[in-house]
């Protein structure tokens, strides 16, 4: 019972700290986990993050609920992932208050005008990050062009592109036979 | 189908289908914004910077606002357990064989595939973004030839170039170009 708590208030702590999720948590994640805890090791908490990108959920989240699993299993999976969501739903929720109370007021519209404009960037910025990460080759580049096409311009659901691309990815090898590659 | 369990359902769809970390939940949420009216894209957009200015993971700041703009309190609880609920089970399940996940050669092929993919999305949820940041509209099939100049905004144009060079320039926290943002909103009068 101890434990569990320990684990809630260690990630509750982290996700009250961090801004931004994904890599820029694994410091926080390190300091509070490895060094302090000794919950997990370093190249661990990497194999974690590793895996967490590439399953469904945030990053993060994934994270909290494999050291958790380690330490208590699955109560102890629920245990973090509470705790690493807690901050941000007390935060988010008095935010989101006391937005909804001043999103009229004209300095509020304008600022958020600009804003948005910021927020463009930061997601173009993103995807060329992301571009360079996960396309390696020219079958990738088509790969990303059409789920664009398909998504920003056919009105395609999300669902159906990752599902298409998943499968493709799983039956693709098969089609090139075992020289591919 | 009661209300509750509907944004429950649309967010474990979500956490379900959003592979590759927070962002990955915008294409997702501007396709929610378009399916109902509890929220706006442009909504979308200002929430993105919120959840970048404030601590916690970005997909998990997402979820709550726009849940607590179903439903309040509830609703921020109801949609954040919702997007996480498959990936926590997902994960528990992974965490008990986590080498033989790691060395399958078919999670990799995947994952060859999906990567791209998701960048393909994210680039949409970002088209839409710029559009309805710069271009005055928030769907892409309000343009056409006539209406493409009186819908461009030259001040947003001006600060895009700005930002996108300061970026790429200076390797700043988000945060800091959010307030930027802000401040020359409210001099200039976006």
């Amino acid at each position: 019972m101890k434990e569990l708590w320990q684990l809630f208030i260690s990630f509750c702590r982290i996700g009250a700290f961090t801004f931004g999720g994904g890599y820029a948590m694994l410091p926080m994640l390190k300091k509070e986990v490895v060094d302090k805890r000794g919950w997990a090791t370093e190249d661990e908490i990497l194999d974690y993050f590793a895996i967490g990108q590439c399953t469904p959920g945030i990053i993060f989240v994934n994270t909290a609920t494999f050291v958790g699993c380690k330490r208590k299993g699955t109560l102890g999976g629920i245990a973090a992932t509470v705790g690493g969501v807690f901050p941000s739903l007390i935060i988010i929720t008095v935010i989101a208050a006391v937005l909804n109370n001043f999103a009229e007021l004209p300095t509020v519209q304008h600022a958020f005008g600009a804003i948005r404009v910021v927020v463009g960037v930061l997601i173009l910025n993103a995807v060329v990050g992301m571009w360079k990460k996960s396309v390696v080759d020219k079958i990738c580049a088509v790969i990303a062009v059409v789920a664009f096409i398909l998504s920003a311009f056919l009105g395609l659901s999300p669902a159906w592109v990752v599902l298409g691309a998943g499968s493709l990815g799983a039956v693709l090898p098969l089609l090139k036979g075992v020289g591919g590659k | 189908m009661s209300s509750w369990f509907l944004l429950f359902y649309e967010f474990f769809k979500i956490g379900l289908f959003s592979v590759g970390g927070g962002l990955a939940t915008l294409p997702f949420l501007y396709k929610l914004a378009d399916k109902y009216d509890w929220f706006s894209q442009t909504m979308v957009a200002n929430m993105v910077a919120v959840s970048e200015s404030t601590p916690g993971p970005l997909g998990v700041n997402m979820a709550t606002y726009i849940g607590f703009q179903f439903g309040g309190p509830l609703g921020a609880v109801i949609a954040t357990a919702g997007l996480l609920f498959p990936s926590v089970v997902i994960i528990i399940i992974i965490s008990k064989f986590l080498q033989k996940f790691r060395d399958n050669s078919h999670v990799s092929d995947v994952f060859y595939m999906l990567r791209p993919a998701v960048t393909g999305l994210i680039a949409t949820a970002g088209f839409s973004v710029i559009l309805d940041a710069i271009f005055h509209v928030n769907k892409i099939t309000q343009i056409s030839v006539d209406n493409f100049l009186s819908l461009f905004g030259v001040k947003e144009c001006i600060l895009f170039a700005v930002i996108l060079f300061l970026t790429n320039k200076f390797n700043k926290h988000p945060v800091f170009y959010i307030a930027i943002g802000a401040a020359i909103g409210i001099i200039f009068a976006f």
